[in-house]
């Protein structure tokens, strides 16, 4: 059963559903921006520790399904390290693997490869995107902040 | 299990014949929109094909003949209402919109500063919003009646609302969210010993059970063509007279004046007065089949089926564990939320979809329900006359295999 869904819910995504990774709060982040999808309710605050431009630590809270749990568990692995503007470039890379047929440079996105399934499933790109969209906030705002996908 | 022959019914609904992604569809969204039988698509189509042209004021054969079935489906709601007059029967394009009338006309004309409007905690954004909206642009106030976990209104606490400043109650007849049925017939008893007209939305309730406005004694009334096996886009605002014909238009335009001059407009009797500009002619047919197509079966004979139905539901679910079921009350429609341990609702969506299950995940427009359980959202399987235990048995056993794939 469910062997249709195989593309969408790779076995990755369930294991980052079940133990999300950097699940934590980061105390006197340098970011801290909450991201909201209330056409799911979805909700999660995402941290992050900037030191010269460079994400030294990210982070999240909250709750919301696999696809969107899975996509910011993967993105707070996968941005720590990178500068901001590599962690923009990478949400460039992303945006358009899951919503265009077009091409993609998948080694640069790397582990999120798992998340392209979610093109055959417009209903549910909000839910990958919701992660990404709140840390374009966080990098492009200082401070708190607070956005909304709807 | 019932008096309702549902093979012969599934086959005047042409859709539900059809594979989704290799499966049977087992289509369990009905609150949100049923589908259609055969005499509701004839009868839009055969409209079109053969009968269409504006109605009203025409002196040719087609404008006579799209008349008298628009009016037709004019008598086929009052009756379907057992509504005194049709004068009281005004179509609009759906709950929605009858209720943003009487907040616009009825409320802009009778409710001001500080004045009351009470609804309740388990309403639609339907009838939340446009009382907000009335509350904006005259200072009155929302006073919010208060639920039990079971999802029950607490009726003390409905009673305790009234005061000298209450002007107007609006409550929905069944919750799309809980499934809960209001006790409507005691709480609209009890608005009427203060003297306060209530409005009922009958967005739920109105393809699930008879509905006599006068034994109610509501004082507007609304539905939706589209949750009643009907076409989208076309319902009813039921009016008591008196209160219809004090209140200002909601609308200008043609059809809803007598006579007009650059200095002056007189306006048109109900229902006309109400229906400004070129309505849905053929959508009214439509409703009006749709009308024939669930008395024909008996309001009764579906309430009962879909009774047993939602029980025998409600039992096979609860053998899940980890399922919690969100909306207990005593007295329910055939709606079925629930949520599942560490599995959201979307999630739940796409894997049932992908074996033909349609159901919903969301909020259902009811977003302070959500907050009242702390849920983000809920799935939620609504039942037709149309659906069977079979389709149950496999949502069932799909939800136990869906819960595997999730540990």
């Amino acid at each position: 059963m469910f062997e249709d869904l195989r593309d969408l819910y790779q076995e990755v995504i369930f294991d980052h559903n079940r133990n999300p990774r950097n699940f934590r709060v980061i105390e006197n982040a340098s970011r801290e921006v909450e991201g909201f999808n209330p056409l799911c309710g979805d909700r999660l605050t995402l941290y992050l520790d900037i030191v010269s431009g460079v994400i030294e630590d990210a982070s999240f809270q909250g709750s919301g399904c696999a696809i969107s749990t899975a996509s910011v568990s993967l993105m707070t692995e996968i941005i720590k390290g990178k500068t901001e503007s590599e962690a923009e470039a990478l949400f460039s890379q992303f945006h358009k693997m899951i919503t265009t047929e077009g091409e993609v440079d998948m080694e640069a996105v790397g582990k999120l490869a798992v998340l392209a399934g979610v093109k055959g499933y417009p209903a549910r790109v909000k839910c990958a995107t919701l992660a990404w969209h709140t840390l374009d906030t966080a990098l492009k705002n200082e401070g708190l902040e607070s956005i909304s996908t709807e | 299990m019932s008096a309702l022959d549902v093979l012969s019914i599934r086959n005047d609904f042409p859709v539900l014949a059809q594979q989704i992604r290799g499966k049977p569809l087992i289509y369990l969204d009905n609150a949100a929109s049923s589908q259609k039988p055969n005499s509701v698509i004839d009868a839009i189509s055969n409209n079109y094909r053969f009968d269409y042209a504006n109605i009203h004021r025409g002196v040719h054969t087609l404008s006579q003949r799209s008349t008298d079935c628009f009016e037709g489906a004019r008598e086929k709601v009052r009756a379907f209402l057992n509504a005194e007059s049709i004068k009281e029967i005004i179509f609009v394009r759906g709950a929605t919109e009858g209720i943003n009338l009487i907040a616009q006309s009825y409320g802009r004309s009778t409710i001001g500063q500080d004045d009351e409007i009470i609804i309740t905690m388990m309403e639609h954004h339907a009838n939340i919003v446009p009382w907000q909206m009335l509350c904006q642009q005259t200072g009155a106030r929302l006073r919010v009646v208060p639920m039990t976990e079971r999802g029950e209104l607490i009726l003390d606490d409905y009673k305790s609302l009234f005061n000298s400043k209450t002007r107007l109650v609006s409550i929905a007849h069944m919750s799309n969210a809980l499934g809960t049925v209001n006790p409507v017939a005691e709480m609209i008893k009890t608005a009427h010993r203060y003297n306060i007209p209530v409005v009922l939305d009958g967005a739920q309730s109105a393809p699930h059970m008879t509905t006599d406005v006068r034994a109610l004694d509501c004082d507007f009334y609304v539905f939706s063509g589209h949750k009643l096996y009907g076409p989208a886009g076309i319902g009813v605002l039921y009016g008591k007279q008196a209160l219809l014909e004090a209140m200002p238009p909601y609308q200008g335009g043609g059809d809803m004046i007598r006579k007009v001059s650059f200095q002056e407009t007189e306006y048109n009797d109900l229902p006309y007065k109400f229906e400004a500009g070129t309505p849905a002619i053929a959508d009214v047919i439509g409703l009006g089949a749709a009308i024939d197509y669930v008395t024909g079966i008996g309001l009764d004979n579906i309430a009962a089926y879909e009774d047993s139905l939602l029980c025998y539901a409600t039992e096979q679910v609860n053998q899940i564990a980890g399922l919690r079921v969100i909306g207990e009350a005593a007295h329910k429609g055939a709606i079925l939320s629930f949520v599942l341990d560490g599995i959201h609702p979307h999630d739940i969506g796409t894997l049932l979809d992908s074996v033909g299950i349609a159901i919903r995940a969301g909020h259902h427009c009811a977003m302070p329900v959500m907050d009242f359980y702390q849920v983000p959202a809920t799935a939620r399987a609504s039942f037709a006359m149309y659906n069977t235990e079979q389709e149950v048995d496999i949502l069932v056993s799909t939800l136990k295999e869906l819960i595997k794939v999730f540990r």
